[in-house]
């Protein structure tokens, strides 16, 4: 069977991911697509590097995408992301949502790009004119373990 | 035998990728204390743990052949 979720170090291809999304039950399609922003808080990025630990990065992916089908029955859910050194403007991730109905598409793929945020171990160095650094946005609990992960 | 791995800047910190101990039998807090010991570094403490690819609590009891992973802060998408 063909993956949903995958990481890659290959340029990302928006329609090859909504095809796949696409089916015939589907009324909507939502796609969230993210870039390689030049300027953070006044700071000019040079390039991104991302960083993955792949084979546990593709299970949380499949996870979300669980985790968005017992949430919104009959979605269809498709993320693949990128790594190795991405240029300003780059596509790091792409997701795309099916659903019946339209509303379901848009919060989908919402909660998708948040539980990346969380749960998925894929990491970004900024790299500017003046230096570089890991970013790391995430809240972890005391016990090690991501604190929606503990929840759910 | 066991494989610990790092990534992000905690590869950086620890200058390589995998380390391969002998840690069944103790705790994932035995695993980052005596990590900590030797590259003392307080992204250590800070980091997630993953065994075999699922995160696990502190308590957790690492047995022969599982595979640990410390997971600094995520930064995706």
């Amino acid at each position: 069977m063909k993956k949903r979720c995958w990481i890659t170090e290959h340029p990302l291809d928006v329609n090859s991911v909504v095809n796949q999304a696409s089916r015939r039950e589907a009324g909507a399609i939502n796609t969230f697509i993210g870039t390689v922003r030049e300027f953070t808080k006044g700071k000019r990025t040079l390039f991104l590097q991302y960083e993955a630990y792949p084979a546990m990065a593709e299970k949380k992916l499949e996870q979300i995408a669980e985790e968005i089908n017992q949430k919104w029955p009959g979605s269809e859910t498709v993320i693949v992301h990128r790594t190795g050194r991405l240029e300003i403007t780059d596509i790091a991730v792409i997701i795309a949502v099916s659903t019946p109905h339209r509303a379901d598409a848009f919060e989908a793929s919402r909660y998708a790009i948040e539980r990346i945020k969380e749960i998925v171990p894929i990491w970004k160095k900024e790299h500017w004119e003046d230096g570089e650094e890991w970013i790391g946005n995430q809240k972890e609990t005391k016990s090690g373990i991501p604190v929606k992960e503990e929840n759910s | 035998m066991n494989k610990i791995l790092f990534f992000a800047g905690l590869r950086e910190v620890v200058g390589k990728e995998e380390v391969k101990w002998d840690a069944a039998g103790l705790t994932v807090a035995d695993v980052k204390q005596k990590v900590y010991s030797e590259y003392k570094n307080d992204q250590i403490q800070s980091s997630m743990i993953a065994v075999n690819e699922e995160f696990v609590r502190n308590d957790r009891t690492i047995e022969e052949g599982d595979t640990i992973a410390f997971i600094p802060p995520v930064s995706g998408g």
